[in-house]
């Protein structure tokens, strides 16, 4: 017997589907951007944000009618709230990729210096922040545990490149002095995909509470190795 | 402290199986819901504790039923002394027809109190404790049936309060009220349960998140899960329990 919640739950898992590609895109655009310092897909990018928040609005309409009007419990409700907080998320990983699209509407440079590109790894960040991205839209979907833990693992290597950036840009701007606006707006790019990957480490936390009940946030580093240390 | 201790309890009505092998343990002063499609045992069980079901004919009980370690079901226990001890409260109110005072004071009269001040003190302290004092103090001599619904309920909740049970049993007691009624009987069984143990059926899945302690999912004569009440309905152990809560049932 089909149930009304069940369409609405199915409806919103739909929603948050399409914010989630909506969001994916905006921060590959951005990746492209920033690598390429393409202006003009930069601000598509920008003018693209409007949607992301438009969709926030909208499903967190949806939540609050589902609770008003269904009143979910136990896994519905789990589903429900997952959505609502994965959606802020998705919202704050759309302000950073409209943050990295400004970053390149406002600079001067025609290009960045391949080296420093390649020595920064800022590439195979962009990359890595994508790839956690797609892998938790890939845990929801196919409701996985064992997806959803890989993400954690990946955050891993986002925060070595970001570890090490600081100093390889000092490193630079002592060698490349006139360089100092550009390596400092660097750091803030950097900062912005650091924050992403945190933001898809909570994505991930998400689909793990709704699947399995477990609330992982707040634990210091989330353990990637979940939930095998967990039924020890 | 547990209160009442169900120990392999299965229920017959004939040769149906009602209840099939029942263990349960409800601590004193808290609240315990049960809940499950119709036909599932629940109010067969409720029923159980205060043994109204051997006023039906051709029905078995076989296990144990302790009330404060006492096996209710014992030879020899006088019933009528165990349901003042184990009130109940029906799913439409019932009133008697007499006066709001009357009602409240009918079982006290009934096991042989006729000290009047003492009735007088009892009937309103327990309308009081009933949330319904202030409501019905000034017409004490009007019939209860000009009572709404709500307060009729309450009222009947009183009357089974009256002779001091310890345990009170509600069978689907709100769902014959209106929203305003249901939450001021919803209040009460909050604030009676400091004093009471009280045991609840309800087809209201809200209702039993919101006054119980503990839950039970009954089904098909088999109690499936009994939990915190903060468990069942956040994160169940049992599928069926969660198909149940959701909606999906069947």
């Amino acid at each position: 017997m089909v149930k009304f919640i069940e369409s609405e739950l199915v409806q919103l898992k739909k929603e948050v589907d399409e914010m989630w590609t909506l969001v994916y895109n905006q921060l590959d655009r951005a990746s492209e951007a920033v690598l390429t310092l393409n202006k003009e897909m930069a601000q598509q990018v920008i003018v693209r944000e409007k949607r992301v928040n438009a969709f926030e609005l909208k499903i967190d309409s949806d939540v609050e009618d589902i609770i008003a009007l269904y009143n979910p419990v136990a896994v519905d409700l789990r589903f429900v709230l997952a959505m609502l907080k994965i959606n802020t998320d998705l919202e704050r990983l759309g302000d950073f990729a409209e943050g990295l699209a400004r970053f390149v509407v406002k600079c001067e440079e025609p290009a960045l210096d391949p080296d420093l590109l390649k020595n920064i790894r800022l590439e195979e960040m962009f990359t890595q922040v994508l790839s956690m991205l797609e892998t938790a839209k890939q845990a929801l979907n196919e409701e996985s545990l064992e997806i959803a833990t890989s993400v954690f693992a990946k955050d891993n290597l986002i925060d070595e490149i970001n570890g090490d950036v600081t100093k390889k840009l000092v490193d630079y701007i002592g060698k490349n002095p006139e360089s100092l606006s550009l390596c400092l707006n660097l750091i803030s790019v950097f900062r912005k995909l650091e924050r992403s990957g945190d933001h898809i480490n909570n994505l991930a936390e998400e689909i793990v509470f709704y699947i399995d009940a477990k609330v992982l946030k707040h634990q210091g580093k989330t353990d990637e190795n979940y939930p095998q240390n967990n039924n020890k | 402290m547990n209160k009442i201790d169900v120990k392999d309890v299965n229920f017959y009505y004939g040769n149906f199986q009602a209840l099939k092998g029942i263990n349960m343990q409800i601590q004193e002063k808290s609240v315990v819901a049960f809940i499950g499609p119709s036909g599932c045992g629940k109010s067969t069980f409720l029923r159980l504790f205060n043994r109204m079901n051997d006023l039906i004919p051709d029905t078995r009980m076989e296990g144990q039923i302790l009330i404060d370690n006492e096996d209710i079901y014992a030879k020899g226990v006088p019933v009528d002394e165990l349901r003042k001890r184990v009130g109940m409260v029906f799913q439409r109110p019932n009133p008697f027809p007499k006066s709001i005072f009357e009602n409240v004071a009918y079982g006290l009269r009934v096991n042989g109190i006729k000290d009047n001040e003492f009735i007088r003190h009892r009937v309103e302290e327990t309308l009081k404790g009933a949330a319904l004092w202030d409501e019905v103090k000034d017409k004490l001599k009007e019939s209860a049936f000009a009572l709404s619904g709500g307060q009729q309920q309450r009222l009947c909740i009183a009357r089974a309060m009256a002779v001091s049970p310890s345990v009170l049993l509600m069978d689907e007691p709100a769902s014959a009220l209106d929203p305003i009624s249901t939450a001021k009987v919803e209040e009460l069984i909050h604030e009676l349960k400091k004093d009471y143990t009280i045991v609840i059926v309800t087809h209201n899945m809200q209702q039993a998140a919101r006054v119980s302690d503990k839950t039970a999912y009954f089904y098909l004569g088999e109690m499936i899960e009994f939990d915190n009440t903060k468990k069942i309905f956040t994160n169940p152990s049992q599928i069926s329990t969660q198909n149940y809560i959701t909606g999906r049932f069947g």
